[in-house]
């Protein structure tokens, strides 16, 4: 476990932040008078004259770009219907989707309870618009692989700065793994040992998302706990898809 | 002088203003998107929080706030008797009043078409439920990272005969001689100083109202630190 001197202040709903003028209120902050008030558990993060709450639970804030996995749901004449958790539906329209799809041929491409990853289009007031129609791979139906499920807000973490906890992850593992930014973590390769292996050093970057210095205690856990019989596979080039928003 | 009370410590030994041992924790039930335990010396409340999503039927949804729907349930061997498990009268009752004391504090309008549920459970009972309902559910919605302008803690005052208590056990609510027992429920907000929960049952002077709600306003400030101190574990 983490001790307290590493642990960041959490703030709860209601606490004072900052006081005066000297303070602008960011994200999950409100100003009453002259305080700067959280409204959200979370760690305090200034930016200048800026303060913030960086969220650490609850469900999923969607955000335009971001990469998502999702399921399912329902579907109609113009699409389908995704749940990617969080307060609104999403929904994927055939126009968005790679290839050409006749209508009747709708439940064979993707099925009711089907997992598939998507780009997040549009967020509007209350809905989402996906999109398949992307570039870069990786996105479309999910066939094998095993599927880890986080708290989103965890998320930042096991992508790290720049994609480098998640590069750790799948050099050390030798899996391909897809993060969706809602918290879905899609894990496939060619052993078991490796897949297991990524999901338990996931798990570990969950239980110590609060610590500082958590790539070099990642690294060193990666060294201690990978399984001998691993076999050590080239290792996989990162991937873009799940590189936006990351920590910065 | 008729004013003067008869007691000098409660059936429980413990002084007017004492609160009953209190134990407060988040993250109790696993698979909600928030929740809380708090137990209040035999009374024990469990609050889950799934949400905010999206309302259906369509015809419930409020485009301009979100609704907040509490679910508040007695289980069947949480007293003596074993009660009729289900809904009943009293459980709709307070259900309703705990949705109005919690919907001040959270930031509905952040969250159009959406609801929360707020399932409240008491696996205890020994009087004050309705306001360890509320300390927890006001916990399992800040660890559910609803957006919330602040705490709200709960307690029930009482008076037995001529005395005024906080946090009033089953015993001191059941007190028959004299002026027979009195019990105010209240929720209050400590940072703002509103209180949004007021229900009265029996009766109290004008003058000694005021001296109930000040005790009142004393407990949940202490019940605040608690809720407080208990949410700040959160790892």
């Amino acid at each position: 476990m983490t001790s307290e001197k590493t642990r960041k202040e959490i703030v709860i709903p209601g606490e004072t932040i900052a006081e005066g003028d000297d303070f602008l209120p960011g994200d999950w902050t409100i100003k009453t008078g002259k305080d700067i008030i959280a409204t959200r558990i979370g760690i305090v993060e200034k930016q200048d004259r800026l303060i913030k709450i960086i969220p650490l639970s609850g469900v999923y804030i969607p955000r335009r770009g971001n990469t998502v996995i999702g399921e399912v749901k329902d579907m109609n004449h113009s699409g389908w219907t995704i749940d990617v958790g969080g307060p609104y539906g999403a929904f994927l329209t055939l126009k968005e989707t790679p290839g050409y799809v006749e209508e009747s041929d709708m439940e064979t491409v993707y099925g009711i309870g089907d997992l598939v990853v998507a780009k997040i289009l549009n967020v509007k007031r209350t809905g989402i618009d996906l999109t398949m129609k992307q570039r870069e791979s990786g996105l479309g139906k999910i066939k094998d692989g095993i599927i880890v499920r986080v708290n989103p807000h965890r998320v930042p973490r096991i992508i790290g700065k720049e994609g480098s906890m998640i590069r750790l992850i799948k050099e050390a593992s030798g899996c391909y793994v897809t993060v969706g930014q809602n918290g879905l973590i899609w894990i496939r390769g060619d052993s078991v040992e490796g897949k297991i292996f990524a999901k338990q050093a996931i798990e570990f970057i969950v239980e110590n998302t609060t610590t500082d210095g958590l790539t070099d205690k990642v690294e060193q856990w990666l060294k201690e706990n990978r399984p001998k019989n691993l076999v050590k596979n080239n290792p996989i080039k990162a991937e873009t898809s799940e590189m936006n928003g990351g920590m910065n | 002088m008729a004013e003067k009370s008869i007691f000098t410590k409660r059936p429980d030994g413990r002084k007017m203003d004492e609160l009953r041992p209190i134990h407060a924790e988040i993250g109790v039930v696993p698979n909600a998107d928030g929740s809380a335990l708090f137990a209040q010396g035999d009374t024990i409340a469990i609050a889950a929080i799934y949400g905010p999503k999206t309302l259906n039927p369509k015809h419930m949804q409020n485009p301009e706030k979100g609704v907040v729907r509490v679910h508040y349930n007695m289980l069947s061997f949480s007293v003596g008797e074993r009660i009729k498990p289900g809904v009943s009268r009293r459980s709709q009752e307070i259900s309703k009043v705990t949705e109005w004391a919690l919907s001040p504090v959270v930031m509905l309008e952040e969250l159009p078409g959406t609801v929360i549920d707020v399932h409240i459970n008491i696996l205890q009972a020994n009087a004050g439920t309705r306001c360890a309902g509320i300390n927890a559910a006001a916990m399992a919605l800040a660890h559910a990272g609803i957006p919330m302008k602040e705490m709200i803690s709960a307690i029930a005052i009482g008076k037995m005969d001529k005395t005024i208590l906080a946090d009033v056990n089953k015993e001191e609510e059941d007190y028959d001689d004299g002026e027979g027992a009195t019990d105010m429920p209240m929720a209050y907000l400590s940072n703002s100083g509103k209180i949004s929960l007021l229900q009265l049952d029996g009766r109290i002077q004008a003058d000694r109202l005021k001296e109930a709600l000040e005790l009142g306003k004393e407990a949940c400030k202490k019940i605040a630190e608690i809720q407080k101190k208990a949410l700040k574990e959160y790892k």
